[in-house]
């Protein structure tokens, strides 16, 4: 009961103080460069967080917080983290608010935003206060005070980056996101559930059958994949929190949904009718439309986010290519013409970008495009195969699978390519990564 | 056998009277007589006509035995050729060109023997795995390996082949044969599978 009220609390009451309203919105969003945010990234000095008592264990607690704090934000690729052992303050005691903060201490060695912190965790309950500054204006531009239940570090870190992240660049971030994939650590491909950043991974479907292709309904409450569970590749579409859903099994193949942004229907390719194509379904499972018609395989949709577009795979030129199709006029154009190999499209939630994976010289690679067919830039070379790209739901990042050490693993990179790095560690092999949206619990 | 052994012994017994018969008879042949000559024929010739039967039955009685033989050995082959063909159906795949699902030739070829095996056996009723090789992607994959089971199925179909008797399943690329990464490894993945429901 006092768990659930802290929780309520940190939901609820999360106090802005010093300044209130909008006023403290310096932002202005003129920090991070949007239109290539990665090219110089900001340096940032997190201190490690004040704490009251200087107990051992309330020191260890501070020092792996901010190590969190620090790596949360980090994870995010805008960030350079400063070391800090070139600290001039010493980072255990550095003053925490504007009055006290020697701001010179911070710009001379290159910081630009400082972030402090005081943390008080008793028994009975944690608070954190954070604040993040502007060194060179002098200025606080969030703080924040938060109340939970002890060891809930990790929310309130992530709450907190999360503010950060809409000062900066004026979206919500990444942070309240997860991600489904496909391991074999039990021997059999099944859909695993992990936060943004790979931590706490869980298995989610036990079939003991090949398990594939996890596609996030837009609110982040309804999953739907491909499972042999029953000996054919069939469609299942599951709500996660009341465990309840359907089947889809078609003859032939019932494979790659995809939904539609903000409404309970998907696209998904089935094969009944002799031939690869795409239908629209309810999310209720129910057949409503057939949304393409050429022979040869048609699979792979995806969304653009305003739900007027998708593109797709099509074979009918020979070979396998993306198009896009208008829903609304049922134009087609061809989108990729450069390789004769290009699968796997993932429409950003921007709208103006596709990622998609191409094959040349057996090599398989990361490949991003505007949706004008202009900007072909790719962004995996010379690592092994880099396959089943997919959008963070800011699209400041993407997750791929990459056998660059070996068997597939899920790498994360940002969305120009920059940053290439493991994104968790699990026995077995890994594949078929999907970014949910923000999912707000 | 003993019935054998008996007739065996009679048999003996009579050519050996009649051997016997006849070289008395010769002595009679020189010293004149030729009634008893014609006699003597007229007794042999009965007795052959007697042994005949005996010789007939037991000539028959081993011949049958041969027949039985030959008729086991025949069937045993039969059965040896019917496991033959069973195994070549089941464990012949129809290979395909990289992100292709286009019957060559020679699989045709092996696809005409594959439905004249399933109009001998009318009853059997076959699954079509389509599989691919580890490069592209899973997803596509699913889909070409449908698409090859689906073009097999085509086939044998247009030979005569009930399709009621013919279900596809794709694996894509999730059930590779050969594990290396190598174009020989590739080429033996990229199949459709016979397997007998």
């Amino acid at each position: 009961m006092l768990k659930i009220l802290f929780v309520r609390v940190l939901y609820c009451v999360a106090v802005i103080f010093f300044f209130a309203g909008p006023h403290i919105a310096v932002a202005g969003y003129d920090y991070i460069d949007i239109t290539n945010p990665f090219l110089r990234k900001i340096p940032v000095a997190v201190s490690y967080f004040k704490i009251f008592s200087g107990t051992f264990l309330e020191r260890k607690i501070a020092q792996e917080t901010s190590a969190l704090f620090s790596s949360t934000l980090e994870f995010t690729g805008y960030f350079k983290m400063l070391d800090r052992a070139a600290f001039l303050e010493d980072p255990h005691n550095a003053a925490v608010t504007a009055s006290n903060i020697k701001f010179h201490n911070w710009t001379s060695i290159g910081a630009e935003l400082l972030i402090t912190g005081v943390i008080l965790e008793n028994d009975k309950q944690l608070e954190m206060e954070l604040r993040l500054y502007d060194t060179f204006k002098c200025k606080l531009i969030v703080g924040k005070k938060y109340k939970s239940r002890p060891g809930d570090q990790r929310r309130i870190v992530r709450r907190f980056c999360s503010e950060i992240i809409k000062r900066l660049t004026g979206n919500s971030g990444i942070f309240d996101s997860r991600i489904a994939f496909v391991s074999t650590g039990s021997g059999y491909k099944e859909i695993y559930i992990c936060d943004f950043d790979g931590y706490n991974p869980k298995r989610f479907t036990f079939n003991n059958s090949i398990t594939l292709s996890p596609a996030w309904s837009s609110d982040g409450r309804c999953l739907a994949f491909t499972s042999y569970l029953r000996g054919h590749p069939d469609l299942y579409i599951k709500n996660l929190t009341q465990k309840s859903g359907t089947v889809v099994a078609k003859k032939g193949i019932n494979i790659t949904p995809a939904w539609v942004p903000n409404r309970f229907e998907l696209a998904a390719t089935f094969s009944f009718s002799g031939d690869q194509e795409i239908y629209m379904l309810t999310g209720k499972g129910k057949i409503t439309k057939r949304l393409t018609t050429s022979k040869g395989i048609d699979s792979s949709p995806s969304w653009s986010p305003d739900g007027k577009k998708m593109a797709f795979v099509s074979k009918r030129h020979g070979t396998p290519q993306i198009y896009i199709k208008d829903i609304g006029s049922g134009h087609i154009n061809r989108l990729t013409y450069q390789g004769r190999y290009n699968t796997e499209p993932a429409w950003s939630p921007k709208g103006d970008k596709i990622v998609y994976s191409g094959m040349n010289k057996n090599e398989i690679n990361v490949f991003v495009i505007g949706v004008d067919g202009k900007q072909l830039m790719q962004l995996t070379e010379s690592s092994g195969d880099n396959e089943s790209p997919s959008w963070s739901p800011d699209g400041s990042l993407i997750l791929f699978t990459s056998t660059r050490k070996g068997p597939a693993r899920i790498y994360v990179m940002t969305a120009y390519g920059t940053d290439q790095r493991r994104l968790l560690s699990m026995p077995g092999v890994q594949t078929d990564p999907a970014w949910s949206a923000n999912i707000y619990r | 056998m003993q019935k054998r052994f008996l007739i065996k012994l009679t048999f003996c017994f009579l050519v050996s009277v009649m051997l016997f018969t006849t070289a008395c008879t010769t002595k009679k042949v020189v010293s004149t007589a030729p009634e008893t000559d014609q006699a003597a024929e007229d007794a042999s010739a009965q007795q052959i006509e007697e042994t005949a039967g005996d010789i007939g039955e037991s000539t028959i009685s081993e011949s049958d035995a041969a027949a039985i033989a030959a008729e086991a050995l025949a069937a045993e082959e039969r059965a040896a050729q019917e496991n033959a063909a069973r195994e070549l159906f089941v464990n012949e795949d129809i290979y395909f060109e990289f992100d292709s699902s286009v019957l060559s030739l020679s699989s045709q070829d092996i696809l005409k023997i594959k439905g004249a095996w399933m109009m001998e056996y009318p009853g059997v009723s076959v699954i079509l795995e389509g599989h691919c090789d580890e490069r592209g992607t899973s997803e596509y994959n699913i889909a070409l390996g449908d698409r090859r089971a689906e073009s097999v199925k085509k086939f044998m179909v247009d030979l005569g082949i009930a399709q009621e008797l013919l279900t596809t399943i794709s694996y894509g690329e999730e059930r590779p044969l050969f594990l290396e990464h190598n174009d020989g490894a590739w080429a033996k993945n990229r199949r459709v599978h016979f397997v007998l429901e």
